[in-house]
């Protein structure tokens, strides 16, 4: 089993939560667990059967693009996460009205 | 320094000339074994205090070079960071005026550093953070020809200061690298410098260090609303590790107790990741570029927050 992080934009798709559990011994196995319990991520994280451009997908801290890509290895009790990729370069911003 | 023949040795004709040329040192205090070496590039040694001067002076050379940029036309940048404040010190030394596009909420110190070198600020809707600041930066261009905006996250120019600076300064002061570790951001230092020190050390690591942003950052975005710019070449990349705000401080402290350096947020997330990889090593060199040094931080919460973590997660620190 390994929990994974949803980012706020994700939320809406899996009833609000930050975190969810999910089986498989690859991302591409964590995936499809994922994604049989709440099928609207599926376009949302992939595209032609890879991950959609702008997704990221970290495991143990790295992304798995530079690791093994969808093979890239989950073990017992890791954390995934998954991110928007952003622009880059600090603005120094705040969000509004903080 | 200065090709200006009237000059004594060691004087400059202007802070253009002190761009670049950063020093290189050893941070022996920090490696976590003595076969593996650690270097930082102290990039916060630029004049305006950050590596953006090499890629602000590049980018207004060769817009200069090609003609695109000429005496009459005024610069525009979606900008409040780093880039904004050295390119304010090169327009100024240049005679451009420069107007920077900021989202409405950024950070009153940033404010303020444009301001006092000159620019002038247009503000775009804070509630739609960097890309509001982008749109209406495009906007602008599109409606007064007299606009240059030299955009650093698709500017060739961004890169090649790192090839031709950051990374070949390095690959002319080490025997050999192992692995290069740099903050994330446009991609410019990743891919210029990687890419200068895999032709000197072929099987060099290049690592980038990511920022994990807060959730309240990332709720102002969809995942429509990603943008890879255009200049970065994931593929490229050998690692892209992940650092939390918090990871990312702790290491900012360990390099200030160890190493008595001061440097800014995506510093110690460039240390720690480097840590993380000095502990797959049994030896060799990793090199860490410093992009800035901690001065433009010193009025923020974090520095003595309980809890670091809330203290950061309503800003993008790098």
């Amino acid at each position: 089993m390994a929990t994974i992080r949803i980012p706020p934009t994700l939320r809406a798709e899996v009833g609000g939560a930050r975190e969810l559990d999910a089986r498989g011994c690859t991302v591409a196995d964590v995936i499809d667990d994922l994604v049989a319990r709440f099928p609207a991520l599926e376009t949302q994280l992939l595209s032609g059967g890879q991950l959609a451009d702008f997704v990221n997908v970290y495991v143990r801290g790295e992304d798995v693009r530079t690791r093994d890509g969808l093979d890239t290895e989950v073990r017992e009790g890791d954390q995934l996460i998954l991110l928007p990729a952003m622009a880059g370069g600090s603005f120094g911003v705040r969000p509004h009205g903080v | 320094m200065g090709s200006d023949p009237r000059l004594a040795p060691g004087v400059a004709s202007s802070l253009l000339d002190l761009v670049g040329l950063t020093p290189l040192i050893e941070l022996p205090r920090l490696s976590p074994k003595p076969s593996v070496r650690l270097y930082a590039k102290l990039e916060g040694q630029n004049p305006s205090g950050s590596i953006k001067d090499r890629v602000a002076k590049a980018m207004l050379d060769a817009a200069e070079a090609s003609g695109e940029l000429e005496p009459g036309r005024r610069l525009l940048e979606p900008t409040s960071g780093n880039t904004g404040i050295a390119l304010a010190l090169v327009a100024r030394l240049r005679g451009y005026p420069l107007t920077c596009v900021v989202p409405s909420n950024v950070t009153a110190e940033r404010r303020r550093l444009l301001q006092l070198y000159g620019a002038e600020i247009v503000d775009s809707p804070g509630e739609e953070g960097s890309n509001g600041a982008v749109r209406l930066a495009l906007e602008l261009a599109e409606q007064d020809s007299t606009f240059f905006m030299p955009f650093q996250y698709a500017n060739e120019a961004n890169p090649r200061a790192h090839y031709e600076g950051t990374g070949a300064e390095i690959a002319a002061a080490l025997d050999h690298v192992d692995a290069l570790v740099a903050g994330l951001g446009t991609g410019g230092t990743l891919m210029g410098a990687g890419d200068r020190l895999r032709e000197a050390f072929p099987d060099v690591v290049v690592a980038a260090a990511e920022p994990l942003p807060g959730d309240e950052v990332m709720g102002l975005r969809s995942l429509e609303d990603g943008y890879v710019p255009p200049i970065l070449d994931v593929a490229k990349l050998d690692r892209k590790l992940l650092v939390t705000n918090a990871e990312a401080v702790a290491s900012l402290r360990l390099l200030l107790e160890r190493e008595a350096v001061l440097g800014g947020v995506s510093s110690g997330a460039v240390i720690h990741a480097a840590l993380r990889l000095a502990d797959e090593l049994d030896e060799g060199v990793i090199v860490c570029v410093l992009a800035d040094g901690g001065w433009k931080y010193l009025s923020a919460d974090f520095w003595d927050a309980a809890d670091v973590a809330r203290a950061m997660e309503r800003s993008v620190w790098w």
